[in-house]
């Protein structure tokens, strides 16, 4: 055997460097393959919610996957503060959807009353409150909020400061990270892999492809699909202000830093360089009219991002039937998700064949039967 | 730190500085009255609470932030004084509402 | 005081009224175009002439002929029928000319045909230990309390760095009866050598006789002590001393303010934040636009003057506004451009202006041990990010600037990397044995200054653009 590593992630954000740890944590002699300093990069771009609220309608077993994971969430931050002392500052304390007016809020609540209804899916406390209950947890917000949806077991963490765990963890497990090296060609030949780049050739013995909506031109080189349909999300950020919101929203929440994160667009314009003003703007409407206060801060950043996202939202997991040994991962929610992959993804990974029982519902080949309605893998 | 210049003959602003009045002048932005009243008006930061006074006093360092009027965080290099004008010394993040 | 444009649409929309933006102002707008002037200062100026319609400073030999050269193009920009609004802060400029305007907290948009940026320069940051400590400051942040409110040190206090601007600050601090201690050249020696085959086109430069009396002024008054290869600061939450070493000695010396300053470089945020191309200058050790001879960038309608354009000093400047207005002219109104002085005049004059130019550039090269700092001395003032921060960072596989934010969150704070973006860039490349353009700089976006929520909130929107935000 001529093969240099046991595993070669291709693809360094949140998914691959979550899964490359997972496996350096089984012991398995990994490289991880990436770009360089621009690119579209999910793992820097994100919203950074634990989130499992409106996740999975119209597929069960999503809702179960992430339940799992917000479940286990807690045992991956340990492990990181263990290994590398980097606290991700992980807060799973119940989070929010709040609404603007009566018609959001009768929206929301039929959104909660399908997902209640849905057969087969794990339940997860889903309900809605009135403006009034909300008050009582939040007690900042304006009089236009007409109440909302809360989750006890949403949260969120400092996703950067999470990649930045992950690599350094990496590094501790000896785990190679070659960024400036994407992949142009992927072929297997006498039971290994060999994955070209400019700067030569790697050589392993199972390939996972984790390198975000590039999967979609990846996956069939070793026979894989991966059909992506990615958005662009557009954040806005303030400068840091006194701790005021001790529950993360789907569109606001305040970091451990300070700061106040605003999110999110939903666009199809697919330019990461540019910035849309207005959509900035309903985005720094809602959040004033939801919490007043917020109106006099600054806003100091604001970035668009290109989600990654399958086509019908919810994640993809694969194994390859022609080029055993490879593997195709990708999700849209790749810091709720990120336990699930440090844990489940990469044992089944290290073990060579994905499990059905926990993530058979994820294959591609569900694209092939072509009734795949678009979902809620997004919250 | 600093003191004016003989030739100053600009007319005195007042101003409140974290309670107390100051005589700047009129033209002065709120940082230069502030160095140039020679009292401690170092801020602290909204990361580790370090002590700082402003640097480049042209609106690029964000190190002359400061509470003018109830508003948080104002960059007082750029702001010239005014009559009456309530100056708060910040330390550490912004507060809520202000 | 305006506080919102006339029109919605102009012309020619100039960004700066330091000595290229009043000049192009002034040339576009006596050319007939209509024109705007945007300036974040309380008065027109710049930094070169700040405060000059209000400076407390009334003896004249004080702040010198040159700073008072400035009141004639403010009026002339005055009488041109060019728009003033001053307290204006762009902080948004995107590719179909658009401009977000922030006056007294609230934002107005205009849309231009022609667009000239004249966001000047700041000073080089100075990255040594101590230099974020209360009482450390530069160079122009002084001269800007000089002149704009007659302020001089007046306790013990150090002045640190090389370049013309240093010279200039201490003479007039000295005129204004101010107190300086010590003056730490940390100028190479090396550089001397490397300058002289340049030395003989700046001895014919005008800067020449007038930086050596300057310099001979100071002496007289205040020891220098040459040769500066290490620096420090150091104090308890109050800088208390500096320290230095020349000719391998090290000496401490006590002071109440340290002023460095080791030359400037091009303000490029709003530039790069509209996606303007730049390059890394391997003899001004920043980042420059790539710009044709007119001074057009690389995004159609948008031309750069002045000292954002690549560093040239004030004269260069005002005909680099010159030269951008008059092709501005000649693009949206070819008869009025007839009437202007020929393009070869003004092209002439720049010849000269910046002559003696590279001299300095050499000259005052700042050494790599004040750029590129080390340990825990601190490179991103606003997220406080140490040298050592980001080596390690490197280490676990940050490849250039906009990685490094995610491992890191430098250039993340309020300044947006004005203070900290060369030094990373540089150290980075030092860290990974690249070069600074390799490695290449922070991708810039709009606000390049900060506005409020509210101010945001107040953008005009469409029911499409609240669509791509509600859902259930």
């Amino acid at each position: 055997m001529s093969k240099d590593y046991d595993v070669a992630v291709v693809g360094g954000g949140l998914l691959g460097s979550a899964i490359a740890w997972g496996l350096g944590r089984l012991g398995k002699r990994v490289v991880v393959l990436d770009e360089g300093d621009v690119a579209k990069r999910a793992s820097r771009a994100n919203f950074a919610l634990v989130w499992v609220q409106s996740k999975g309608l119209g597929m069960p077993a999503y809702t179960g996957w992430t339940m799992r994971a917000s479940e286990t969430w807690g045992r991956l931050a340990a492990e990181l503060k263990d290994q590398t002392g980097l606290d991700v500052a992980l807060q799973q304390n119940g989070g929010f959807h709040l609404t603007l007016g009566e018609n959001e809020f009768a929206q929301r609540a039929q959104l909660v009353t399908r997902m209640h209804n849905q057969v087969g899916a794990a339940d997860y406390r889903m309900e809605m409150l009135s403006a009034s209950e909300v008050k009582k947890m939040l007690p900042l917000i304006g009089p236009e909020v007409s109440g909302g949806s809360f989750c006890p077991w949403d949260g969120h963490v400092n996703s950067l400061r999470t990649f930045r765990a992950f690599h350094t963890g990496l590094k501790l497990f000896g785990i190679e990270y070659f960024p400036e090296r994407p992949v142009s060609a992927i072929s297997r030949s006498g039971g290994e892999f060999r994955l070209s780049t400019a700067q030569g050739e790697i050589r392993a013995g199972k390939v996972v492809l984790s390198a975000g909506n590039a999967n979609q031109s990846l996956a069939p080189m070793v026979g894989l699909s991966a059909p992506m349909g990615p958005t662009r999300g557009q954040i806005v950020v303030t400068e840091r202000t006194m701790p005021f919101l001790p529950h993360p929203l789907t569109t606001i929440r305040q970091t451990d830093e300070g700061t106040v994160m605003i999110g999110d667009s939903k666009e199809d314009q697919l330019d990461d360089r540019t910035l849309n003003h207005a959509v900035s703007a309903v985005m720094a409407d809602r959040a004033q009219r939801t919490f007043p206060h917020l109106a006099r801060l600054n806003v100091i950043r604001t970035w668009s991002g290109i989600r990654v996202m399958p086509q019908d939202g919810f994640p993809i997991y694969d194994q390859s039937e022609s080029a055993p040994g490879a593997f195709v991962t990708c999700c849209h929610s790749g810091v709720t998700l990120a336990s699930n992959h440090a844990f489940e993804i990469a044992r089944m990974v290290a073990a060579g064949a994905l499990e059905p029982e926990l993530v058979g519902a994820f294959s591609a080949r569900r694209f092939d039967t072509n009734h795949a309605a678009t979902g809620s893998g997004y919250y | 730190m600093f003191k004016r210049s003989d030739q100053d003959s600009r007319p005195s602003v007042r101003i409140v500085v974290d309670g107390a009045a100051l005589a700047a002048r009129e033209g002065d932005t709120v940082s230069a009255a502030l160095l140039a009243s020679g009292r401690d008006v170092r801020r602290a930061t909204a990361v580790s609470g370090a002590p700082r006074l402003p640097y480049c006093m042209m609106g690029v360092c964000f190190d002359c932030l400061v509470t003018i009027d109830g508003v948080g965080n104002r960059q007082g290099c750029l702001v010239p004084v005014a009559e009456g004008m309530q100056i708060e010394i910040q330390k550490g993040k912004r507060e809520i509402g202000r | 005081m305006n506080t919102t444009a006339r029109h919605d649409s102009y012309d020619v929309v100039v960004i700066g009224a330091g000595p290229a933006g009043l000049a192009a102002a002034t040339t576009a707008a006596e050319a007939g175009l209509s024109t705007l002037l945007l300036d974040e200062n309380a008065g027109p100026g710049g930094q070169v002439w700040r405060a000059i319609a209000s400076t407390p400073v009334r003896d004249r030999n004080h702040l010198g002929a040159d700073y008072w050269a400035g009141s004639e193009l403010v009026e002339e920009a005055r009488s041109s029928g060019a728009e003033i609004i001053q307290r204006a802060t762009v902080w948004s400029l995107d590719r179909n000319l658009e401009i977000g305007v922030s006056v007294g907290g609230a934002s107005f948009f205009v849309k231009a045909r022609r667009v000239i940026l004249a966001t000047g320069a700041l000073e080089r940051p100075f990255p040594i230990p101590g230099w974020t400590l209360p009482g450390v400051m530069t160079a122009g942040a002084a001269q800007t309390m000089l002149k704009s409110s007659g302020l001089v040190p007046s306790g013990p206090t150090v002045i640190a760095g090389q370049g013309p601007l240093l010279w200039l600050l201490a003479a007039q601090i000295l005129r204004l009866g101010g107190r300086i201690d010590r003056i730490l050249d940390t100028t190479e020696r090396r550089n001397y050598l490397a300058a002289l085959p340049h030395a003989f086109a700046f001895m014919t430069s005008r800067y020449f006789a007038k930086g050596l009396a300057l310099m001979k002024q100071v002496r007289a008054k205040v020891p220098v002590v040459t040769g500066i290869s290490e620096l420090a600061a150091a104090g308890d939450g109050q800088l208390a001393t500096v320290t230095y070493v020349s000719g391998g000695r090290r000496e401490t010396v006590p002071a109440e303010l340290l002023l460095l300053h080791q030359g400037v470089v091009p303000n490029v945020n709003l530039a790069m934040a509209t996606g303007i191309e730049h390059r890394w200058d391997d003899l001004q050790l920043c980042w420059s636009p790539v710009l044709d001879r007119d001074g057009n960038t690389s995004v159609e309608g948008i031309a750069i003057a002045g000292d954002g354009a690549g560093i040239g000093g004030a004269d260069a400047a005002i005909v680099r506004g010159r030269i951008a207005a008059r092709a501005a002219v000649e693009a949206l109104a070819p008869a009025a451009a007839a009437r202007l002085a020929p393009m070869a005049s003004f092209k002439a004059s720049l010849v000269k202006a910046e002559r003696g130019r590279i001299f300095l550039d050499t000259l005052f090269r700042p050494a790599p041990q004040f750029r590129i700092p080390s340990g825990d001395t601190i490179v991103c003032r606003c997220e406080e990010v140490s040298a050592r921060d980001i080596l390690d960072a490197v280490a676990i596989g940050a490849t250039g600037p906009n990685q490094l934010k995610a491992y890191r969150r430098t250039g993340m704070g309020p300044c947006q990397g004005r203070l900290c973006g060369l030094t990373v860039t540089e150290l980075m490349a030092q860290a990974r044995g690249k070069s600074p353009q390799e490695i290449g700089y922070y991708r810039l976006r709009a606000p390049v200054k900060p506005i409020t929520l509210a101010e945001l909130a107040a953008v005009p929107k469409t029911e499409a653009d609240v669509n791509a935000v509600v859902r259930g």
